[in-house]
């Protein structure tokens, strides 16, 4: 008999975690073998220049040198390296390599030789003449600025986002709903603040890394880092000028993401070297190359105007963004939307709402994709606009958010008209408000020992992929014994995807997980999947296994009830048996999966593609308490509180763990990761000495509670949990910090000086 | 310069050039668990035992392990997979691609440590740093692990059978 445990919402082991952890070789430098080139690039020392003249042949000399690449051996078709659906919002602005560089850490020559040593003593032995022009740093000035970053005539912009390159601008977005001003006039009181926040690195463990080689058939297989393969195959071949039928991308286990991997940050290099030589060759950032040559979090700046009655009932919100996009504009047009859509749609209805938003280059590391994705910049904005309004009218900042929250079953402005099905936001605030004790603790409490001791807190939401957009298939087929196997396209990327996705197909068939095997991704074996970002692939990827899981359920029956010679509809499935009970015959699924390969003319296979129309927010409450020394403006973590509505959790371990990594993620974001540049353009946060990321002493406690809702449009009601657990910390210790001191700080992260200088400033 | 050393138990005898790292000589030889994180000494992720003491093998010149015992995750997989089995029940390897160097430095501070505080665990795995999980499920993992393994230390949570572990 079957059994009939149930696999979602439960505490789920990862199907590769025995295997991780023993350390085998599953990451994509392990897989290489010593045949494999080095490559490695010569990069720009200036922000911006144009180069006169490289000499080479020096380099070409050093023993064991295969090739040394400029930008006259590389094809020039512009293309960009974001992993989105195709045609890309982001602008076709890059070569491989060209005379131009645009910021320090630009490429200028690739060299490929047998050993690091090698290539690095020929990196050295580059000669390159530069005309070094004069940088645009500051993203507030570079808007029309007299200095074009792309005024190249080949430049494109594929999509009607206000891209302008003879402006500087990447991009341009908003919306208007209402008269803004109007509502504003009348309201009771309105707050105005501007809020800055910085370039931050991803910082996944694994660096990028990248091996491509020439198979039997003379095609390019790709094996990369990456949680975009579908994309990485496109972009490739774009760039090489090359069929996508001659490219093969494939995903091994990845040491971590985040966002950075859905750029093809190091994909390009090493394949036009293989594609040039026909030589197997592999890529490895350092982990300088990671901070000062990849793509991070889009600096912005934020400023929000909210307007409320009386009562406190929010009337208008006015939000205007400013990002910063670097030299590049990967992710650019996209990330901006979600500082306005993914911030103020926590609150309503209003009365008029409005977002205005403009995306600039500068001559400064390309920004990208990085976890929240423009909605952490927003909601760090508006989180402490609220708490600033609520102390202008003297009222709790979390009651000032109760009774303004977004409720469900109404259409929002905000958010493309969608109408929110799941909003488990008044719980989450409840019960995170409980966790940490609120209602004893706000605002502060003096410790006598020159220590005081302080709350905040602050609301998040995010989407599930991307709506309109986004689209997974998977493919299960029946095998021997009646296991089956699961195709994905979905990059498990450390999450955990491959088991979660597993545990939904175990559930549809009512089988044991050990009976679906997943296959990690392959574009030549695995069936379409736009990629493992925007908080898409649990909700997106997830929808589609369970419509496969019904496809495939059918085929199997309508075999079975042959097999069996009864009526299709007599027929039952329990997970290991066909059965009619009218007919009183029963067939096992081992034995099915036998027949099916005895002399048919079909295949027990099941493939079903899923896309949604909507994109429904999770929600979550995050409340901190800390300790702040009045003597040192230091800060100390004790308690972090975060209460979660991501629909159903699938896995619950899976999603807690996501939200305490999330959580201390943002931590860092807020207290200690500092992008700091030179007044010449280069990068002074370059290595794991000077870009401190949290340790484990750093975190305090954090408590995480699930307030489970049932999102009707999700499996098994669920809704995602990726991104959003990053977007609480920076707004919530803002605001602690406030409660502690005094100070308001608008710009991050809030390190101990600016608060003691903040204390001093408020002390004259 | 020639070298004779043992890793996991076996000896090797090699030629190796004077500033090769121990990090890139145990991946040549296959010990893939050995990785790379951050080449500054600043993430834990290569950290192996050099006669039994943690060392960060990116910082380690080879020709220093010339007559001494290196030991990998590979050597001691019996102990690593008995600690893993708590990380895996805590869903908290996330990526794995720090596992290595943290299960390294965690049985070395089990060895060390006769009945660590909080406080002594978080600051002798602080050098440890991991991007996915925040820690805390790291921590549960192994207050779990010294609670099962050894006598008078609690449990941080009542042992529950959880799907998949083995």
């Amino acid at each position: 008999m079957s059994d009939k445990k149930s696999y979602i919402n439960q505490r789920i082991v990862k199907k590769d975690a025995m295997a991780l952890m023993a350390g085998k070789p599953l990451f994509t430098d392990d897989l290489t073998t010593k045949d494999y080139l080095i490559v490695k690039a010569l990069r720009s020392p200036h922000a911006f220049a144009k180069i006169v003249s490289i000499d080479t042949s020096k380099a070409k000399l050093v023993p064991g040198i295969e090739c040394v690449l400029t930008y006259e051996d590389v094809p020039h078709i512009r293309f960009t390296e974001a992993g989105q659906t195709y045609p890309e919002a982001s602008p076709y602005d890059r070569y491989i390599l060209e005379d131009m560089v645009r910021y320090v850490g630009d490429e200028v020559a690739l060299v490929a030789g047998t050993t690091e040593k090698a290539v690095k003593k020929a990196l050295k032995l580059i000669r390159v003449e530069y005309e070094i022009l004069t940088p645009v740093l500051d993203f507030r000035k570079a808007k029309d600025h007299p200095v074009l970053v792309h005024p190249e005539a080949d430049w494109v912009s594929m999509m009607p986002v206000g891209a302008d390159n003879r402006r500087n601008l990447c991009a341009t977005d908003g919306y208007t709903d209402g008269d803004v001003e109007a509502v504003l006039a009348d309201c009771a009181y309105v707050v105005e603040g501007t809020y800055h926040t910085l370039a931050n690195n991803q910082a996944m463990m694994e660096p990028f890394v990248t091996s491509t080689a020439l198979d039997a058939y003379g095609r390019l297989v790709v094996t990369s880092a990456t949680q975009i393969p579908f994309h990485v195959r496109r972009i490739v071949a774009r760039a090489l000028g090359i069929s996508k039928s001659k490219v093969r991308v494939i995903k091994p286990r990845i040491g971590g993401g985040f966002g950075a991997k859905q750029t093809a940050v190091s994909e390009v290099y090493p394949a036009i070297v293989t594609w040039l030589t026909g030589k197997p060759c592999k890529m490895i950032f350092t982990r300088r190359e990671v901070m000062i040559a990849s793509t991070s979090r889009h600096e912005m700046e934020v400023t929000v105007r909210i307007g409320a009655d009386k009562s406190g009932r929010l009337q208008a919100i006015d939000l205007y963004t400013l990002s910063n996009t670097g030299a590049y504009g990967e992710h650019g047009p996209t990330t901006v939307g979600l500082s306005g859509h993914k911030s103020i749609s926590l609150y309503g209805p209003l009365k008029a709402s409005r977002f205005t938003a403009e995306v600039v280059y500068t001559n400064t590391m390309s920004a990208g994709a990085y976890r929240g994705y423009g909605a952490t910049q927003g909601i760090f904005a508006l989180e402490s606009a609220m708490d600033e309004l609520a102390a202008k009218m003297d009222m709790d900042p979390m009651k000032l958010r109760e009774i303004n929250i977004i409720p469900e079953d109404v259409p929002v402005a905000s958010y493309y008209g969608e109408t929110f099905k799941s909003v488990g936001l008044q719980r989450c605030l409840k019960k995170a408000k409980k966790m940490i004790g609120w209602d004893e603790k706000y605002p502060v409490k003096d410790m006598g020992n020159g220590k005081v001791r302080a709350v905040g807190g602050a609301l998040a939401m995010q989407g599930s992929g991307i709506s309109g957009v986004d689209q997974a298939a998977v493919e299960i087929r029946l095998g021997d014994e009646g296991t089956y196997n699961l195709l994905i396209g979905a990059t498990d990327m450390g999450t955990g995807c491959d088991t979660i996705l597993a545990q939904m197909a175990a559930e549809c068939l009512e089988c044991d997980l050990d009976k679906i095997s997943v296959h990690g991704v392959d574009t030549d074996v695995s069936p379409y999947d736009t990629g493992s970002y925007a908080s898409s692939t649990t909700y997106v990827t997830g929808g589609a296994v369970i419509k496969t899981c019904e496809t495939l359920k059918k085929k199997m029956t309508v075999l079975a009830a042959e097999k069996m010679d009864c009526p299709v509809e007599h027929v039952e499935f329990d997970g290991t048996r066909f059965y009619s009970m009218e007919d009183e015959k029963e067939i096992s699924l081992s034995d099915l999966a036998d027949a099916s390969h005895f002399n048919r003319n079909d295949v027990m296979s099941a493939s079903e593609s899923f896309t949604s129309p909507v994109s429904p927010p999770p929600f979550m409450a995050g409340i901190v308490e800390i300790e702040l020394d009045k003597e040192t403006g230091q800060v100390e973590i004790i308690d972090y509180a975060a209460a979660v509505d991501c629909g159903t959790p699938i896995n619950r371990n899976l999603a807690r763990v996501q939200t305490e990594g999330g959580i201390v993620q943002g931590i860092g974001m807020a207290l200690f990761e500092n992008i700091q540049y030179r007044d010449d353009g280069m990068m002074m946060n370059n290595s794991f000495m000077q870009y401190k990321i949290p340790t484990r002493i750093d975190m305090g406690k954090i408590q995480v509670e699930f307030e489970s809702t049932y999102e009707p449009t999700g499996p098994f009601g669920a809704k995602s949990i990726g991104e959003i657990v990053i977007n609480t910390p920076s707004p919530a210790l803002a605001n602690a910090i406030y409660h502690a001191c005094g100070v308001r700080l608008h710009e991050l992260p809030m390190t101990a000086e600016r608060i003691k200088m903040g204390m001093l400033a408020l002390e004259k | 310069m020639k070298i004779k050393l043992w890793i996991n138990n076996k000896v090797y005898e090699d030629h190796v050039e004077p500033d090769t790292m121990l990090l890139d000589y145990l991946r040549e030889k296959g010990f893939k668990s050995v990785k790379c994180g951050c080449d500054t000494t600043n993430c834990g992720v290569c950290t192996v035992y050099l006669d039994g003491k943690t060392v960060l093998s990116c910082s380690v010149p080879v020709v220093r392990a010339d007559g001494h015992r290196v030991t990998t995750l590979e050597g001691v997989a019996k102990e690593a997979e008995e600690f893993a089995r708590f990380m895996a029940a805590q869903g908290a390897e996330q990526c794995g691609y720090c596992s290595p160097g943290f299960i390294m430095n965690v049985l070395a501070m089990a060895k060390e440590l006769k009945k660590p505080t909080e406080q002594e665990i978080k600051e002798y795995l602080a050098g440890n740093l991991c991007r996915c999980t925040g820690y805390e499920g790291q921590y549960r993992a192994i207050r779990n692990y010294l609670g099962a393994t050894r006598a008078n230390y609690q449990l941080f949570e009542k042992g529950e059978v959880i799907e998949g572990v083995r």
